[in-house]
């Protein structure tokens, strides 16, 4: 594995007002993330385990705390980048996959696949589509609209559509909370491949227990701190 | 690969009926707009070319209601009024007139004519200067009378054609029985004329028993006269009535300009809606669509991407409705005429809506400017969407 520092985080703040009441989502949480790791974060509902990585993803801005990536400050005690240039580290690093598809119903599947191409294509990026579809199994099915085809193989759109660009790291919340026990194990093995074959970083939010296993490091939250007890969760023993 | 434009257009594919709603909410805009600046213009096109076809600039008739000598003017009419001859060789001497024709009509009822019969209009004019006057009449067949006594008629295009008369044909003057010969037919002229009976002005004084009496005098003014102190002068002639073109002109306008602000307020209003349409569609499709914009920014849009988008989106709208309703004005040109033929006191000869390449291109350009305009906000607030939002809301 490669030991290149990918994601480092201290401190990191989430805080919400609701009224005159204060909800600390992320309370103080520093950790590093290695390129080539497979980390799962894990928790109860409520404990900052999306909001964590949502920051993490540069989907969201800190309250407080600080977020390098690969040494290139992006939050700092609070101040962020702008929106513009958020959006190239977004483009530039990140492959998201979320527990909703948001596939558009009237592209079929290939168009799906290649529409962040609209937006922004890495040098070369469009010769590696169809390994891709062909890597997520998905490659007979290109032309197919979104309604023509399972939950699974939509996810799988899904997961395609966010490595067209090459990201560094796949960030994935709740990938396979839409989808029944076997596609979840095949959408699991994927990831796992994904990150094993292709180096890939891959940090999941789950509360399913297979796809928790299979990372190389759990994390787990509660009340938005990473919980390091003697009850902390082991991967191997399944925790979330 | 897929670009802008093809995601813009896929993504209006997916609420069909509502994007084809507001796209018949922009073609009926743009059809009221486009058949509207076609009446403008081709009504005041038309008026003016009947006006110039008439070949002088200002007539003469018996004192009476100016709106009635401008119908005389224009449409030939009924319930004539005489004035003497005379009178037009004392407007001749007048240092700002360049020519005169006198001119005599006479209307008769020839039961003969059409199903049930009908009104046969003969015009009495001089040999000598009507036909200088009015250069815009043309011969399909033969040429003017010789004298102002001949027995000899020259029709007009539409006259020859109903009563199916030819160069060296009789024709018989209905009630008087006076026959004459056809020695000109005139070709179509799109005025008036087209149904006239044109005889020498000294023959209708002698058939219809009019002797030394006239309906009307033409007036043909120099160029660098001053038109109104001349008609101020005419009016101190004795039972004479002055109407200029320019005034009669504005009569007529003026008549039509009641009609024009209503139908202007119904297309300006036709036009709102359609804006407000566009907007409601754009608007709700992107709330709709606030994950998936959140989505598309995660994928690496920025904002002016996704402005970009929504903005082609609602262009797509605009010019495909704009494109319909200017087609459907075009083919629709004929029974709008007919419309406001029926709805306007007074109509011109010739098309009253006239749609030219320019008025398309002008219509095309204002719709699809309106739809710009209405599609900033929309897309402005598409653009500030964060993608942060799109998750949350997908959790919550």
């Amino acid at each position: 594995m490669n030991n290149q520092l990918s994601i480092k985080a201290e401190g990191l703040t989430k805080v919400y007002r609701r009224g005159s009441e204060e909800i600390r989502a992320v309370d103080g949480v520093s950790l590093e993330i290695n390129q080539g790791e497979f980390v799962s974060f894990v928790g109860p509902s409520g404990s900052g385990k999306t909001t964590l990585v949502n920051i993490l993803g540069c989907l969201d801005n800190p309250t407080a705390g600080k977020l390098e990536l690969s040494g290139r400050s992006v939050f700092d005690q609070g101040q962020a980048q702008g929106e513009a240039e958020l959006t190239r580290v977004r483009r530039e690093t990140f492959g998201y996959v979320f527990q909703k598809f948001y596939l558009i119903p009237t592209l079929t599947v290939y168009e799906n696949v290649v529409l962040p191409f609209t937006f922004y294509r890495k040098p070369g990026a469009e010769k590696g589509v169809d390994e891709i579809l062909k890597m997520l199994g998905i490659d007979n099915r290109k032309h197919h609209l979104p309604g023509q085809i399972s939950g699974g193989e939509m996810q799988r759109v899904a997961i395609a559509r966010a490595l067209v660009n090459k990201p560094r790291i796949l960030l994935a919340d709740e990938p396979t909370g839409n989808l029944d026990t076997r596609r979840s194990s095949e959408i699991g093995v994927l990831l796992g491949e994904l990150n094993k074959w292709e180096g890939l970083t891959v940090i999941v939010v789950t509360h399913n227990v297979d796809l928790a296993k299979m990372a190389h490091r759990a994390i787990e939250l509660r009340d938005g701190r990473i919980h390091t007890g003697p009850d902390a969760c082991q991967p191997e023993q399944g925790c979330a | 690969m897929i670009n802008i434009f093809q995601v813009a257009y896929k993504n209006l594919l997916r609420k069909r009926s509502r994007s084809g709603l507001t796209i018949v909410g922009i073609a009926l805009a743009a059809w009221v707009l486009v058949s509207l600046l076609g009446f403008n213009q081709g009504y005041e096109a038309s008026l003016n070319s009947d006006i110039d076809n008439l070949g002088f600039q200002v007539l003469v008739t018996a004192k009476g209601c100016p709106y009635e000598a401008a119908t005389l003017m224009l449409k030939g009419g009924t319930g004539l009024r005489y004035l003497p001859a005379a009178i037009a060789d004392s407007i001749a001497g007048q240092p700002e007139v360049d020519a005169v024709t006198p001119m005599l009509m006479q209307a008769v009822f020839d039961p003969n004519k059409g199903e049930s019969g009908s009104l046969s209009a003969f015009l009495g004019v001089d040999a000598a200067t009507f036909p200088g006057m009015k250069t815009v009449l043309e011969f399909k067949q033969g040429r003017w009378f010789t004298d102002n006594d001949a027995l000899e008629a020259v029709m007009g295009y539409e006259a020859a054609e109903l009563e199916s008369r030819e160069v060296g044909d009789k024709y018989l003057i209905p009630e008087n029985e006076v026959e004459v010969t056809v020695v000109g037919v005139l070709k179509r002229s799109g005025t008036q004329d087209d149904g006239t009976i044109f005889l020498p002005i000294g023959t209708v004084q002698k058939v219809f028993d009019r002797p030394g009496e006239l309906t009307g005098i033409g007036i043909k003014v120099r160029k660098d006269a001053d038109i109104a102190a001349f008609e101020e002068r005419m009016y101190q002639l004795p039972d004479v009535q002055v109407v200029s073109l320019a005034q009669v002109k504005q009569t007529i306008m003026s008549l039509v300009s009641t009609a024009k602000v209503m139908v202007f307020s119904i297309a300006l209003i036709a036009i709102l809606i359609a804006v407000v349409g566009v907007i409601n569609t754009i608007l709700m499709s992107v709330m709709e669509r606030l994950q998936e914009i959140g989505i598309l920014k995660s994928m690496g849009a920025m904002a002016s991407d996704i402005f970009q988008l929504i903005w082609l989106e609602t262009l797509m709208l605009c010019v495909t409705g704009g494109a319909i309703g200017t087609a459907l004005a075009v083919a629709t040109a004929k029974i709008t005429e007919l419309l406001i033929r029926r709805l306007l006191p007074y109509t011109p000869t010739g098309g009253l809506v006239r749609i030219d390449p320019p008025l398309v291109l002008l219509t095309f350009g204002v719709v699809t400017a309106i739809g710009l305009l209405a599609g900033v906000y929309p897309s402005w607030r598409a653009g500030r969407v964060r993608p942060i939002e799109a998750i949350r809301s997908e959790t919550e």
